[in-house]
């Protein structure tokens, strides 16, 4: 297998300016009138922030990018909103320079990053397809092959004489989609345009870059979509502020991602409003820690639940539930209060409960809580996903060998023989 | 799959596959061309009568203006007649260079979301004027038969003449797109431009009635040579040509085009960022 692309540093950086203007162009006449204005203060003696310099800051959207791609795989790329996702396809894509950094990529490159570029409203269906396939670097012979084609993905055979203004969103999109589908290039850049359209198009898209990817071309494919990503991709990359925080195996990756987003092994949960019932008792914080609060959590570590209510009626009989759950909501462990290492019968109207646990002994990921709190009886407050906590890697079993999270959540210790 | 060829992106590098990829798309080109001559005409009935209308009306107010009221000298030619052959050269040169000034702005999602060389999108631009300029043709035809102005072989030369007329406007234009690019109101500077050069430029007078000491700065502007070019080789030598003026205009037009082409290769990196 050969090397397809390979990138080698790559940064992106942005000047931002910071005088109240949000267009990154400018206009000739304020930069004369502040070129003026620095000529007048420098006659003038006095110190001044050199014109339109003042308050430009750099914004490295991608800094110190390094990775590579066989022929064949498909990669895709993850991370939030601005972690450089765009940047890095534009630059792949030849769109925008990088700023350090070197690519080689072999083969033609056709970059999908938005759907329906170049098509022009007033132009038919049948004239857009022609238009947006040279614009995605078709040539004119190889269009016209495979008109019928697209025309029959698209399901648009009897609207290819009007004019695109007067198509539905959908047919728009399945026709914007159809040209970009029947592309052959080596090199296929996707970036989220699975966003628009239905469910039953989307698992078109799907299968089609699914079917890109067999026949041996490269697919980098950017998206939101933890499951189409992760059903697409054998192999995943995560940005993070324009940095390369994981590259590997898909589902490693999305845990990476996923506890990223859902950082908050302390959870304030004053502010939450979506909570069950009847609130004479509310949880105001929750905070989760190894029992060796200098360590991580680990499947050698209990956890040290530490939970901070108030209540507005004095608490009489209370049950507190904890549930641990994986994240496909899987109940891993349920903590219930009444079974085991019970509470006084009556507790202070505000205050702080803590549960310690023995070692969990839990694949490494991430691990959700759901909290319920019972006063004499009746359901008190109930908060879903009260916060997140992340399982981490350590030698369990000794031996360097740690099964995966997707195969089993739990770790036992065990031995084998032969009889 | 054909034979696959590596790209390097690095900073700095655009130039080693920008002129390959110039032929490689060329048919982009020709499509970016064809959609905008398209649009122009589809939804506006007015579209090709407008084609005709905006050069006739034209010559019709010069020919009073400067010929009846002015009483201008016209050599013995009727005066529509100069007229029209001297805005047959400067209409292209004006159309080219409105549209392709305009053109990255107006294809700003383009060049956010699709690879190919930006050089491509103000040449279409150009090509656009040059079906309008055929059908100013085929009126400057009609006009000149219905005078019994008959031209010579000199005609055969025309097309060297559209040629520098091309590269005067496509020069100017790469400029203008490229400066329209980062300062946006230079947008406002172009109609203003065109309008003061249809007052500059012997389009409703000849040559001949620029006195010698304003010669140099006059043959300065470089659409006078192919102006005075055009009326010539249609009109024979009732228009002659000041050939020291005209190398003048000749060597700017050059001049431009070349300048125009290496800033707008410069400023193309940072388009993307920019528009």
């Amino acid at each position: 297998m050969s090397t397809m692309i390979k990138v080698e540093n790559i940064g992106k950086k942005y000047l931002l300016g910071h005088l109240g203007r949000r267009e990154p162009y400018v206009s000739l006449r304020d930069e004369l009138a502040s070129g003026a204005r620095d000529l007048g203060s420098r006659l003038l003696g006095r110190a001044r922030p050199k014109g339109l310099c003042a308050g430009k800051e750099d914004f490295w959207a991608l800094d110190d990018v390094s990775f590579e791609v066989q022929q064949g795989e498909r990669v895709g790329i993850i991370g939030r909103n601005g972690a450089g996702k765009s940047t890095l396809l534009k630059i792949l894509s030849r769109i925008t320079e990088p700023s350090t950094g070197l690519v080689r990529m072999r083969g033609r490159v056709a970059s999908l990053l938005e759907v329906g570029t170049g098509f022009h409203p007033e132009l038919t269906g049948r004239e857009n397809i022609f238009l947006n396939g040279a614009i995605l670097g078709m040539g004119r012979e190889e269009i016209k092959r495979k008109f019928d084609e697209i025309v029959a993905f698209a399901e648009i055979e009897k609207f290819l004489d009007t004019p695109v203004k007067r198509y539905s969103s959908g047919m728009y999109v399945r026709l914007a989609f159809a040209v970009a589908a029947h592309l052959e290039p080596e090199i296929l850049i996707v970036d989220e345009v699975l966003a628009v359209g239905d469910a039953s198009f989307q698992k078109k898209c799907l299968q089609k870059m699914g079917d890109a990817g067999r026949e041996g071309r490269t697919v980098l494919f950017v998206s939101h979509n933890m499951v189409a990503v992760e059903a697409l991709c054998p192999r995943a990359i995560l940005l993070e502020n324009g940095r390369l925080r994981a590259d590997g195996r898909q589902r490693e990756v999305i845990d990476a991602y996923l506890c990223q987003n859902q950082h908050i092994p302390n959870g304030n949960l004053s502010e939450r409003a979506d909570r069950g019932g009847n609130g004479s008792i509310r949880f105001q914080k929750i905070t989760v820690e190894a029992s060796d609060p200098r360590g991580p959590i680990t499947a050698q570590t209990g956890v040290k639940i530490s939970l901070e209510y108030s209540s507005s009626r004095p608490i009489v009989n209370p049950k507190i539930m904890i549930g641990l759950y994986d994240k496909s909501e899987v109940a891993t462990y349920g903590l219930d209060s009444t079974i085991s290492g019970g509470l006084p019968g009556n507790l202070p109207s505000s205050g702080t409960v803590t549960c310690t646990t023995a070692p969990l002994q839990l694949t490494p990921g991430p691990i959700s809580l759901n909290i319920a709190i019972f006063n004499g009886g009746d359901m008190a407050d109930y908060v879903q996903n009260a916060v997140d906590f992340f399982v981490e890697e350590v030698d369990f079993y000794g031996t360097g060998r740690m099964p995966e999270r997707g195969w089993t959540i739990g770790l036992i210790k065990y031995n084998w023989d032969v009889a | 799959m054909t034979q696959p060829h590596e790209i390097i992106i690095q900073p700095g590098r655009g130039e080693l596959n920008y002129w390959r990829d110039l032929w490689r798309y060329r048919e982009l080109f020709l499509f970016l061309a064809w959609r905008d001559i398209l649009v122009r005409y589809k939804q506006t009935t007015i579209g090709i009568a407008w084609s005709v209308l905006r050069p006739l009306l034209t010559m019709l107010v010069f020919s009073v203006v400067f010929g009846k009221l002015a009483k201008l000298p016209s050599n013995g030619v009727p005066y529509p007649v100069l007229v029209f052959a001297g805005m047959l050269p400067w209409q292209f040169f004006a159309n080219s260079l409105t549209e392709s000034s305009n053109s990255l702005i107006d294809n700003a999602n383009l060049l956010t979301k699709v690879y190919f060389p930006r050089l491509i999108v103000p040449a279409g631009a150009v090509i656009v004027s040059l079906v309008d300029f055929f059908i100013s043709c085929l009126i400057l035809g009609a006009i000149m038969s219905w005078y019994r102005v008959v031209p010579d072989l000199k005609i055969l030369l025309l097309p060297v003449f559209l040629l520098l007329a091309f590269l005067a406007s496509f020069g100017a234009g790469l400029w203008l797109a490229a400066l329209n690019v980062r300062y946006r109101d230079f947008r406002y500077v172009v109609p203003f431009l065109v309008q003061l050069g249809l007052y500059l430029s012997p389009v409703g007078f000849t040559s001949s009635i620029v006195p010698e000491k304003w010669h140099f700065l006059y043959y300065l502007n470089p659409m006078v040579g192919v102006i005075d070019a055009f009326r010539w080789t249609l009109l024979g030598d009732a228009f002659p040509v000041n050939w020291h003026g005209f190398l003048l205009s000749a060597v700017l037009v050059l001049a431009v085009f070349l300048s125009g082409l290496v800033y707008f290769r410069r400023m193309e990196r940072s388009f993307a960022d920019v528009i």
